[in-house]
């Protein structure tokens, strides 16, 4: 790799420095409609997108969003969208679409308080299942939740780069805290960043197959207007890309989209863990939570409590190593997130018994703090002692 | 006027047997078959105009020879 | 061009014969639409055929282009991108009456206020024929549909005119019967650089025409023939003499910017610095 230019500081919010991240991977189509708390995602591309020739498109409405990213990137362009909770569920039909059709595209969500109209500025992060099990049907999903103003940077181009790798579409999960914070970041120089882009058919157009897969379970993609004259279709589809009405094809299919994404697990699936070595209890945390969660481990370790913890990166895949490591040396897990309880499903099932699982749950509105976490680790202490 | 009669061919997998070119065939080149698809009775009537090509759901008929004449 | 010759040239002969019933006029649509095609300068290989979900939406999959079959309703958006992406890509959208006007609604509106250069198609079958005969915005008031066993009481949509009104800049309809007619309508529409409507009055023999007293295709076709009435002789009728029927040709046609070009020239520009 070159040698690395270095950039300036600058003071970003969470939603600015997507904005950054998107330009450096390369997207030039952007959709979207205003929602709060992420228009600020739409903003910064309105303003940017077209200064590099870039396309920017303020739709009717969420859905249509939806349509008119996938429609950019069958054309050929790296594509984006943003929203949040009531957007997000309505743009789900057609993130299934994208899965089917095997279309990359990034969907950003900035979580908010749900359901329904909620508490439109204030965080959650209640669409952790949403984002794995919102558009009908199995399918595959990977999506991304950054902590930081820098980890937004670069999960967006992480986001970009997957996304036209396994032709899918990637979500990236913000909670309005990480959205709107600002903080001081050094980004890299766009010529030190990688990219990744989507790979182009090398047989003629007589004897391509658009839905024949490579060895690594994804087609090459060829861009509508290249002379392929491909079908796409969300209808279950053969390897010629036309529907077959066959539910033997449909096994076929549906098992490829999801094995494409499940044998790179181990790539895409990772969590940072922190004191977790000699911890006796490991909070699991994610998001803006896990930056109270770290400072918990540092306060409660003061106090003489070994506590550690485990912040996945990736919620789908989820990063089941990392669980299944602590699973085997903490005397218990606390799972601390912004809703009733949605990771910590995934945290009981991979430790399946060998530590104990709690929540650690806030649902009004208020973001979990330091002292939150320390008083459930006494309490889960005492619990299991 | 051309001079030798229409080629009028059916495609008989695609007809489905509807029988909207008999119908509006303005010189009632055709007619019925006991299976509802056409039958070319009367090759010398036709005046090419296209219409029964036109107005075939199935993309199944076709007037060969010259070009088309006629009016809609 | 032969039918054969248009058939090799822009069909997909392998997926043929089509999946519509007997006399459904989509078929009939769809030869319009590559013959209006045909009549265009457009490279075949810069042309993208785009629907929702319907009967009529099958249309792509049996024609030879780049061709994208969509979600219910969203074929305008999903057009939208395709285009905006790629101003240089030609665009038709082939959508039906419950597509287009119900859960299509919003779309379409939005994109004929945007004036972008899409051409759409709409097969106006006055009904849902895909789930098996349910009515839509478009079904003629009072007809029986297996949703409205006792006859619509909704009020049906002049779609033209909802187009016209949101800002579309070429605005046409015909009908099935009306095949040489409706294939000019449609390559004007093609040719034309804006927001080009072409709605198309046709038949569904199963599901609208057995509930509604038609025995047969040609007596829908027939009805076609007696209800249309083209602008200029409408323009001679009275209000009671066109009572119950409705008008055929060009309705609507202006030149006004369009969307992808004024992105380019304006909002591209500006942000270069390159205008104030």
């Amino acid at each position: 790799m070159a040698a690395k230019t270095k950039c300036k500081a600058q003071l970003l919010s969470g939603n600015e420095a997507c904005v950054q991240g998107a330009l450096v991977a390369g997207i030039r189509f952007f959709a979207g409609y205003p929602i709060t708390p992420s228009t600020e995602v739409a903003e910064g591309l309105a303003e940017e997108l077209p200064k590099i020739g870039g396309r920017f498109i303020q739709m009717e409405d969420e859905i249509a969003s939806m349509g008119a990213v996938i429609g950019a990137s069958l054309a050929g362009l790296k594509s984006m969208t943003a929203t949040s909770g009531p957007g997000f569920s309505l743009k789900q039909e057609n993130i299934g679409f994208a899965a089917m059709t095997e279309v990359p595209c990034v969907v950003v969500n900035v979580q908010r308080y749900g359901p329904s109209t909620g508490l439109p500025t204030s965080p959650a992060q209640g669409d952790i299942m949403q984002a794995r099990w919102g558009t009908h049907g199995d399918h595959p999903v990977v999506a991304l939740m950054p902590a930081s103003v820098r980890e937004t940077f670069d999960l967006t181009v992480e986001a970009v780069n997957l996304a036209e790798e396994l032709r899918t579409p990637v979500i990236i999960l913000l909670d309005e805290v990480v959205g709107h914070m600002r903080e001081r970041v050094e980004l890299p120089a766009a010529e030190d960043v990688e990219l990744f882009n989507r790979v182009k058919p090398t047989e003629s157009p007589d004897t391509f197959l658009p839905y024949k897969p490579a060895a690594n379970l994804v087609p090459p993609m060829p861009a509508y207007g290249d002379g392929y004259r491909f079908h796409a279709t969300g209808l279950v589809h053969d390897e010629t890309g036309f529907p077959c009405g066959k539910g033997a094809d449909g096994n076929t299919l549906v098992r490829r989209l999801q094995a494409k994404v499940e044998q790179r697990q181990p790539k895409i699936a990772r969590a940072e863990t922190f004191q977790t070595e000699d911890a006796e209890i490991v909070i699991v945390a994610a998001g803006s939570v896990a930056r109270s969660a770290r400072a918990a481990v540092k306060e409660a370790r003061a106090q003489g409590i070994k506590l550690g913890l485990v912040r996945p990166i990736t919620a789908w895949p989820f990063p089941e190593e990392a669980i299944d490591s602590v699973a085997q040396t903490a005397k218990a897990l606390i799972v601390a997130e912004m809703n009733l309880g949605q990771m910590i499903l995934e945290v009981e099932r991979i430790a399946a018994g060998r530590a104990p699982v709690f929540g650690l749950n806030r649902i009004d509105a208020e973001l979990i703090t330091p002292e939150d976490i320390i008083v459930r680790a006494q309490e889960v202490t005492n619990n299991v002692r | 006027m051309n001079s030798e009669p229409a080629r009028i061919e059916l495609n008989e997998k695609w007809c489905k047997g509807c029988g909207i070119c008999i119908a509006f065939c303005p010189a009632k080149v055709l007619v019925a078959r006991e299976d509802g698809k056409p039958l070319v009775e009367n090759p010398e009537a036709c005046t090419r105009c296209g219409l029964c090509e036109l107005r075939c759901p199935d993309l199944a008929i076709s007037v060969g020879g010259k070009q088309h004449g006629g009016k809609n | 061009m032969s039918v054969k010759d248009l058939v090799d040239r822009y069909c997909r002969v392998d997926k043929l014969p089509h999946i519509w019933c007997p006399g459904c006029g989509n078929g009939i649509i769809m030869g319009a639409v590559i013959r209006a095609l045909d009549k265009t300068d457009f490279d075949q290989d810069k042309t993208v055929i785009v629907s929702g979900i319907g009967c009529s939406s099958r249309a792509p999959g049996y024609m030879n282009f780049d061709t994208l079959h969509t979600t219910h309703g969203r074929a305008l958006a999903y057009a939208t991108g395709v285009k905006f992406a790629r101003p240089d890509l030609n665009v038709v959208v082939l959508t039906g009456d419950g597509d287009c006007s119900a859960i299509g609604g919003n779309h379409l509106i939005h994109a004929a206020r945007r004036n972008i250069d899409l051409t759409v198609v709409v097969f106006n079958n006055s009904i849902y024929g895909m789930t098996g005969g349910q009515f839509s915005p478009l079904t003629p008031a009072h007809s029986y549909a297996s949703t409205a066993p006792y006859g619509s009481i909704d009020r049906n949509f002049d779609l033209c005119k909802l187009v016209q009104a949101a800002g579309g800049t070429y605005v046409a309809r015909s009908t099935a019967y009306h095949a040489r007619q409706l294939v000019n309508l449609i390559a004007t529409g093609l040719n034309h650089k804006g927001f080009a409507f072409i709605e198309v009055v046709t038949q569904c023999p199963m599901y609208y025409g057995r509930r509604n007293k038609f025995p047969s295709p040609v007596d829908m076709l027939k009805w076609q023939q007696e209800h249309a009435v083209p602008v200029k002789a409408a323009a001679k009728l009275s209000p009671e003499q066109m009572a119950g029927k409705f008008l055929i040709g060009e309705l609507h046609r202006e030149e006004a910017p369009e969307y992808t070009a004024v992105y380019e020239t304006d909002v591209i520009a500006k942000a270069r610095g390159d205008i104030n």
